[in-house]
């Protein structure tokens, strides 16, 4: 009988991804989920309560700030609303950034002692964000009951813009790992790129007011901006976002991911050796 | 061939100094960008750069080749630093090398650490999904082995308990209990006896045994030399990343503790002038010698083992009484013996003598076994002057094959004390 060998060799630069592998270890990632998703989620009151806490916090400041005191207009739907709707992707972005930015580090005693796809470990603290993010929706659709705000048909696209959105974040999540890896510094730029990035998208104000000419178009190649809108356009039937915004958005997102997942194979073969 | 389990050819493993051993082994962001922007500025002023760039860098592997055969159990002993590590790290694919290449045929699981990735916040049932998912098992394997994971682990009882309530007893059992059954082709494993106490150290012994057993293969990293001799048929012995010796796992221990201890199985003395002793007595040679006189580096516990002390008298001046002290490694004495017959209580003549002592089988413990001798003179008083003394002048291994036959019986765990004779024994029962 003959077998094939697994050849372990030396890091040869830019390497293929191997997909294959990463389904073999498919249940791991489930697992990791469900451990991320358990152990936040183990003493359920409190746990429930962080996910609504942060995006009901955040409506009330913005409402306060941004809807009554600047007096923003918002597209004719109620003010927290129109904030919520938003701060629902947002934060399902920046967990998901957040996460995947810090699993590598986080879990570098796993790391330096099995091996197992290194991929594995932001995929899955991307996809347990999820689960936040539909505790929070459960507070949206308080918020809409309460101001008797009805979805229209659009909602069925929601699903759509949450993949977009875990894309995106996974994309930019990969590159901050490997980079945060061997550059411990950059994660003192993230909070603040989060900060202008939220500043920079659509959620405490509406993108109508955003003047034509170059403002627009630059703020058209922020991916978030056709996510932000997607997301209010599907839950609260507000105008749905235009090609010219999702198209940026679309390629952003794709660049992101395939760049993102080609960079971290090529740094992985480090990891165990700085981390 | 498809009876190769392992093979490697020219591994080589280059880690950058302070990379892996200062507190600052990553690298800052602006360090890069500070040496980009200085970098021509350097290399305008002359100054030279080493070969691969900024730090200095050590091989941890420098040059492994290496077949495991299928079904065979590898010890692999060195020096803390020669590289046994980082070896396992390649094969577990943990990190890869810097050159060469390493072929494994089949699922390799490693027991680099127990309780790797246990979250102390899951119950005892949740982290052993968890564990074993990190591992590389599947899910269904694991239902399938989940009874007799808990079993092995004898913590049933607090199986729905959050980990952080367990003693750490408790948690390396479990841990293990995942490990254990991996059941990968062949297995890594790395100072897991380290750990745990000697009950448990028993059940990882024994469980290695069982998996050596089954035909699989395992490579055993370890400091613990009487495991490696009685586990591993082959080991290899690693000297700053290469392999220096490649052999039976008896001969290949023995050779590095002698090493490690500057004290072989044959001791001789050239320059008599400088020999231990006096005007009347020089010691020529001692040697560690099997039943046939043939001198051993390591002895079957079952089997005699020789002292032999060559000296040369040169005048009729004192009795010389010949003996010899045994120690383990540690210092620990194991014994004293001198030869009691009564020729010797009388001023010795001149000329070459050599005298044997025969230490029994099944008496000593497996171990390694350091040897001093001395030539003494009773006087008055109940005293003794040594004439001739030989500290720690030489050394053997005592080995257990595992073959049955000695005070062991078929017990494979840890087993104290520097002797360990076969004794008789009469039950009665009424």
């Amino acid at each position: 009988m003959s077998e094939t060998p697994f050849r372990v060799g030396p890091p040869r630069g830019w390497e293929a991804l191997d997909l294959a592998e990463l389904w073999d270890f498919r249940e791991l990632v489930w697992f990791l989920v469900w451990r991320d998703v358990k152990v936040r989620y183990k003493r359920a009151l409190l746990g429930v309560a962080w996910a609504l806490v942060q995006p009901a916090m955040t409506m009330v400041i913005f409402t306060i700030v941004f809807g009554r005191l600047a007096g923003l207009p918002s597209e004719g739907v109620p003010y927290p609303l129109f904030t919520l709707a938003a701060l629902l992707p947002w934060q399902l972005f920046s967990g998901a950034v957040n996460g995947s930015s810090n699993s590598l580090i986080g879990n570098s005693a796993l790391l330096s002692k099995v091996y197992f796809p290194r991929l594995i470990m932001p995929l899955a603290s991307v996809a347990a964000t999820v689960v936040d993010l539909a505790v929070a929706l459960g507070l949206l659709v308080v918020m809409m009951a309460w101001y008797a705000h009805a979805p229209t048909a659009a909602i069925l696209t929601l699903p759509l813009f949450v993949v977009i959105a875990l894309v995106t974040a996974f994309g930019i999540g990969l590159w901050i790992t490997a980079l945060t890896v061997k550059y411990r510094d950059v994660q003192y730029l993230i909070p603040f790129a989060m900060q202008f990035l939220l500043l920079a998208s659509p959620v405490a104000y509406s993108s109508q007011v955003v003047p034509d000419g170059t403002a627009r178009m630059l703020f058209a190649l922020n991916p978030l901006v056709g996510i932000v809108q997607g997301f209010r356009w599907a839950l609260l039937g507000t105008a749905p976002p235009t090609l010219a915004v999702m198209a940026p958005s679309l390629l952003i997102a794709t660049v992101l991911l395939v760049s993102g997942l080609f960079f971290f194979r090529r740094m992985e073969a480090t990891f165990a050796d700085v981390i | 061939m498809s009876d190769v389990a392992i093979r490697t050819e020219g591994l080589r493993k280059r880690y950058q100094l302070g990379a892996r051993a200062s507190a600052f082994r990553y690298g800052a962001l602006r360090d890069t960008l500070s040496d980009l922007l200085a970098a021509p500025f350097r290399r305008a002023a002359g100054r030279e750069q080493s070969a691969n760039g900024r730090a200095p860098h050590i091989w941890a592997l420098d040059g492994v080749t290496l077949e495991v055969r299928k079904g065979e159990v590898l010890g692999v002993i060195g020096r803390n630093g020669s590289g046994k590590s980082t070896l396992l790290k390649i094969l577990s694919r943990i990190t890869r090398p810097t050159e060469g290449w390493a072929d494994l045929y089949g699922r390799v699981g490693s027991l680099l650490e127990v309780g790797t990735g246990f979250h102390p916040e899951l119950t005892g049932r949740e982290n052993i999904f968890l564990n074993g998912a990190i591992l590389g098992m599947r899910r269904a394997e694991i239902l399938r082995k989940f009874d007799d994971i808990v079993d092995f682990s004898g913590v049933s009882k607090f199986i729905d308990t959050p980990v952080r309530h367990y003693s750490s007893g408790m948690y390396v059992r479990l841990a293990f209990a995942v490990a254990a059954h991996l059941e990968p082709e062949v297995l890594l494993v790395d100072e897991v006896l380290a750990v745990g106490d000697a009950a448990f150290q028993r059940q990882c012994l024994g469980k290695m045994q069982d998996v050596s057993q089954s035909g699989r293969t395992i490579l055993f990293v370890s400091h613990n030399m009487p495991a490696v001799t009685r586990l591993c048929s082959r080991a290899v012995l690693l000297t700053d990343g290469r392999i220096s010796e490649d052999g039976p796992a008896d001969t290949v221990v023995s050779r590095y503790l002698s090493a490690e201890l500057g004290t072989a199985a044959v001791r001789e003395w050239a320059d008599q002038a400088s020999a231990p002793g006096n005007e009347a007595v020089r010691l020529k040679s001692v040697r560690v010698i099997d039943a046939d006189g043939r001198p051993v580096d390591s002895i079957d516990v079952r089997r005699a083992v020789g002292v032999e002390i060559v000296f040369d008298v040169t005048a009729q001046k004192y009795q010389f009484v010949p003996g010899f002290t045994l120690a383990n490694d540690e210092g620990q004495p194991i014994f004293n013996a001198i030869d009691t017959a009564p020729a010797w209580r009388e001023a010795r003549p001149p000329g070459q003598y050599t005298t044997i002592g025969w230490i029994p089988g099944n008496l000593l413990n497996e171990g390694r076994v350091v040897v001093s001798v001395a030539l003494g003179t009773f006087v008055a008083g109940g005293r003794s002057i040594r004439q001739a003394h030989a500290l720690d002048v030489v050394s053997f291994q005592v080995v257990d094959p595992g073959e049955g036959g000695t005070a062991r019986g078929d017990y494979p765990g840890h087993w104290p004390a520097p002797v360990r004779p076969l004794l008789q024994w009469t039950t009665v029962r009424r």
